[in-house]
This record gives structure tokens, C-alpha cells and sequence, in this order.
């Protein structure tokens, strides 16, 4: 038996998050008493397998032919083969664009029960029960998996990172190949940006900004921080931000550090997308507005007074 | 071109939730159609009105009759005919079965699901129904075009997008951006949407791989620590020395 860690590359590179699962999935490995291992797909420098030694991985499988870009079908199949291989209990994929895209299917080829959007460890083992929320983040329903094998997607920046080092023997992983169906015939990508899912600390803004034309000191209060931008719905349905900065129900559903949400009245639907922050700072105008509901520091005043002045204060903080 | 759209019943999402046991109480609660449905809907009509070659619009629910109301706001957006299997989805290995069944007993070129439901949030339909069809799946969709009669798909992925050629038939989980504003049905097709055909079949047996089995209702927040718009130092000094984020 085994717990199976899934590590999706970023231009060969591995991310925090890589190591946030290695942590989590240790952290069970251990709690179940067998050994974790580690499965990368597609071409990744030696120099980032060694990085994850540091998280505990007994082995770490890897397999660079044809898995230059992402076919869910080929990628399930490769996966689910490494968990029969090593005789996987618990395969872990990371919720993000990828893992949702896979973990549906490797668990009906492994007759695995999913878990999506995990954030802890699980209650118990036997039975199987895990907490996740549900109902867009409003309640926690306990999940019982009944299968023999099963399936976590854990969210982002919800479980510490842990050293804790291990042998990280590499290996390469002998696969079936399947044929890919799809393919990938162009990429746009703007590179060095920082994203909004990967980001920290986000600076959020809405309508109270009154138009487009007043992002200028939000671009820089983010600046500033080191933050990402987002917006919330109106703003992106009315095209004065991409609708990739849009979080809520319906958008980005992020779980940053510090969220700052400023002139966001707050519905029902933006709090079930910034629920799971550390921390949220809102700044608004009407002291009834929902948002204050929400938050964690508030701020009853004018976006165009108040955000320079914190400009200002965080330069110098 | 044939196009189905898996469509899930939700609370509309501004429902405050309350439930007893595991049941969500379902009095006062409006039931919409799930909100990446219905773009998947509009965008699955665009491409038809378009003349890009889409022949058909087909609509697939796994619930009980009270789910019918759902079914027939999809209809009356436009959709050509509906199927609901008659039963209370469990999970979303149940209910990817089902409509894997669905899909088997007829004839469709693109499969679509939104990428999540705003109930259970398992996020997992798309890739199950496409894994039991043995169908391409692609996730993360933004956006569906017909070029050439050959579908083309884009995919967000860190930073942007990716565009895609894809076999058919394809399972595509979409998400906002394939479409920005629903379509509101028209009273024309409110009273269409009554004549058009709705098969209900019944479901088949599937193994319970998960259940729900107690709800818990989250801590209560503590209550907002406020700082007066005169204080911008203070609340820096909070998130530097209380809250330790910056």
C-alpha cells in the first residue's frame, strides 16, 4: 500500500503548491504507516526532482515522453497505472485547472471514490471520512469514501509545508501509452506576471471605483505589496477588468493570505469566493455594506482618500 | 453537429443554506439551472444561430420531476429536447453514470458540463462521464468555437490560454468566459419549451463510492476589528504585527 502524490509542472518547474502536496500527502502516508511517493509527467529539470527530496517522497516516478502538453486521457492513463504499480490506497491531486481535470477520471479507472477541494487531513480512516465545504464554501459536509481506494484534491495554500526528508530515489516509470485526442495548436501565455491563484496577497476592487479609468492606484497598492489584482463581478461583466481577475461563485474561488477587498459591497456570491483568505481587510464607503460581515479589519471610508494614504504607509511599513 | 449539455439543479446561489441531518431544507429555496450550465446552454445556441453547423441542442439532468422546471428553462432558452433520469443524484460517480448512459443511447459530437455545481462543488462529472465513455475530455474550457466545421477549443491555463484541436465526440467542462451573460428564455420560447419532447429514463445501479454524512456549519467569524479612515497606520500595524500578512 502506498499514498501517490501527482505533481503537475509549470515549464519544468515545480511551485509551492508542489510542496504543499508532498507535505499533506506525507502527513497521511504516515498516518496510514506506508511510504509516499512522488509521480511527475513531462520534461523536468534533475535539479527540481532533488527539491522534493526535502518532502518526503521514498521514490519519485518520472516519465518525459509525449507529456509535453496536457491530454487528460493520456495523463489519467499514465497515472493510474503508477497507482496500480505501486499498489496506490490514496492518490493526491492538487485542485487547480489540472488536477480537476484528471482526478474525475483516474478515480473512475482505479473504481476510486473523490474527494475534491480538500483542505485537512481526514477525520478518520477507517471509515474514511473527510471534511470539505460544500454548498460554495457556506457549509462543511463529512465525506465517507466506501471504496478500497480513493481519491483527495486538496486546495490550494490550506496545508502547512513540512520538512521532512526521505530517500527521493527517481525512477523512471515504464508506461502503456495511450494516443493523444487532443492537441495543443497554440499557446498565448503572458509570462512573468504574478497570478492571481498563486498570489498571496491580493488587492480585490469593484464598483466603487467608479470605472476603469481609477485602477491606477490599485495596480499600485498591489505593486506596492507584491499582490495580484482582482475585481468582482460587475466589474468584469462590464469589461473594465479581464474576466480572469473576476473572483466569486462564478470566478476565481482563491484562499490568498491577505485579501484586500476594496469598495466590494460584498454579495453573497463574491464572499463564497474569498471565504477561505487568512485574512480579508475591506474598505467601503457604507458601513452596512455585507462585506464588513466578512472581514477581519475594516475600514469605513473614501476608496480615492483611503488607498494612497495606505500606499503610502505600506512603503514604509 | 448534435451538442449536449449536462444541466444540474441548484439553489440559487444566494441561498443562505440551512439543513436538518445531511438534508438540505428545501422550503423558501429557488432552484436554478447550475450558472456554467446555462452558459454552456447560451454558448451551445450562439454556435447554432451562427450557422457554424450545429443541428441539435440536447439537454441531460439526473433528478427527480420537481427538477423538470430546471429542464424546461433550458428548453425554453432554446434547447431542441431534453432527458432526465428519474433519480436523486448521490454523488458525482452516480450521476456521471447516468448520463454516461444517456449519452450512449444517442448521438453527440461535443458533451458539455460545467466545471462545477454550485451544490456539492465535487468539480468531477466532466472528467468521470468522459473517462467511463472513453471519450477526450478537456477541462478549463473558455471558449468553444466551430472552425471549419472542426470544433476548436480553448483551455485556460496559468497566465493564459491554450487553443486546442480536439476528436469528437469530446467531453468539455467549461467555465465562465464561454459565454458572459445567460440567455433569457423569451415568452415565444417559454411556450415552445412546453411542446418540446422530455424522455425520462430510469436510472441504473451504481455503487456508492461516497456519501455525505453529517453537515457542520462553520465557526462564526469573529466580529470585524475597524479602524477609523484617520488610521491607515493602524490597521498597517495590524496586519504586520496581529495578523502577521504583510
Amino acid at each position: 500500500m502506498s499514498v501517490l502524490v501527482y505533481l503537475e509542472n509549470w515549464d519544468g518547474k515545480f511551485k509551492k503548491v508542489s510542496f504543499e502536496l508532498l507535505s499533506y500527502g506525507k502527513k497521511i502516508a504516515e498516518d496510514m504507516g506506508v511510504p509516499m511517493f512522488a509521480l511527475s509527467l513531462g520534461k523536468v529539470d534533475a535539479s527540481e526532482l532533488e527539491t522534493l527530496k526535502t518532502y518526503g517522497p521514498e521514490k519519485i516516478f518520472v516519465n518525459d515522453n509525449g507529456f509535453d502538453s496536457l491530454d487528460n486521457e493520456m495523463y489519467a492513463s499514465a497515472i493510474s497505472q503508477a497507482a496500480e504499480k505501486e499498489d496506490a490506497t490514496l492518490v493526491v491531486f492538487s485542485q487547480d485547472n489540472v488536477g480537476n481535470a484528471l482526478a474525475g477520471r483516474v478515480a473512475v479507472r482505479l473504481k476510486a471514490g473523490l474527494v475534491s477541494a480538500v483542505s485537512a487531513i481526514p477525520i478518520s480512516y477507517d471509515p474514511f471520512i473527510i471534511k470539505k465545504k460544500v454548498y460554495t464554501n457556506k457549509v462543511f459536509g463529512h465525506v465517507k469514501v466506501n471504496t478500497a481506494k480513493k481519491i483527495l484534491s486538496l486546495s490550494k495554500n490550506t496545508f502547512e509545508i513540512i520538512e521532512n526528508a526521505a530517500a527521493g530515489v527517481v525512477e523512471e516509470l515504464a508506461l502503456d501509452h495511450a494516443e493523444p485526442k487532443t492537441k495543443v495548436e497554440s499557446t498565448d501565455k503572458v509570462t512573468g506576471k504574478l497570478l492571481l491563484t498563486d498570489a498571496e496577497l491580493v488587492v480585490s476592487a469593484g464598483r466603487g471605483m467608479k470605472g476603469p479609468e481609477n485602477w491606477g492606484m490599485i495596480e499600485e497598492l498591489a505593486e506596492t505589496l507584491g499582490a495580484a489584482t482582482a475585481c468582482s463581478r460587475p466589474c468584469s461583466d462590464e469589461g473594465w477588468r479581464p474576466h480572469t481577475e473576476h473572483v466569486g461563485q462564478t470566478g476565481k474561488i482563491i484562499a490568498p493570505n491577505l485579501y484586500i477587498a476594496i469598495g466590494i459591497s460584498g454579495a453573497i456570491q463574491h464572499i463564497g469566493g474569498i471565504s477561505n483568505s487568512k485574512c480579508i481587510v475591506a474598505i467601503n464607503k457604507d458601513p452596512d455594506a455585507p462585506i464588513f460581515e466578512a472581514a477581519d479589519y475594516g475600514i469605513v471610508g473614501d476608496a480615492f482618500k483611503v488607498i494612497p494614504e495606505l500606499n503610502e504607509a505600506l512603503k514604509n511599513a | 453537429m448534435n451538442i449536449l449539455v449536462c444541466v444540474s439543479n441548484v439553489p440559487d446561489t444566494t441561498t443562505k443554506v440551512k439543513f436538518s441531518g445531511t438534508q438540505l431544507e428545501t422550503e423558501g429555496v429557488q432552484w436554478i439551472v447550475n450558472p456554467w450550465d446555462e452558459l454552456a446552454i447560451t454558448r451551445a445556441l450562439e454556435l447554432k444561430e451562427s450557422g457554424a453547423g450545429v443541428d441539435k441542442i440536447t439537454i441531460a439532468t439526473v433528478g427527480l420531476v420537481g427538477t423538470e422546471t430546471t429542464i424546461r428553462k433550458g428548453l425554453a432558452m432554446g434547447a431542441d429536447d431534453a432527458f432526465r433520469v428519474d433519480a436523486d443524484p448521490t454523488d458525482a460517480f452516480f450521476t456521471a453514470t447516468q448520463l454516461a448512459e444517456v449519452i450512449k443511447a444517442g448521438s453527440y459530437d461535443l458533451i458539455m458540463t460545467g466545471f462545477e455545481s454550485a451544490d456539492y462543488n465535487g468539480i468531477s462529472v466532466g472528467g468521470m462521464l468522459s473517462e467511463i465513455l472513453g471519450y477526450p475530455s478537456v477541462g478549463a474550457v473558455s471558449a468553444v468555437n466551430i472552425v471549419d466545421g472542426k470544433l476548436q477549443i480553448d483551455r485556460e491555463i496559468d497566465g493564459g490560454k491554450e487553443v486546442l484541436s480536439v476528436q469528437t465526440p469530446v467531453v468539455a467542462s467549461v467555465q465562465k468566459g464561454i459565454a458572459i451573460d445567460p440567455r433569457i428564455p423569451a415568452m415565444r420560447g417559454i411556450m415552445m419549451a412546453r411542446r418540446k419532447p422530455l424522455t425520462v429514463m430510469p436510472a441504473v445501479e451504481v455503487e456508492v463510492y461516497t456519501e455525505v454524512v453529517e453537515i457542520e456549519l462553520p465557526e462564526a467569524k469573529s466580529a470585524v476589528k475597524m479602524f477609523d479612515a484617520e488610521d491607515i497606520q493602524g490597521l498597517v500595524n495590524a496586519l504586520k504585527n496581529e495578523a502577521n500578512v504583510i
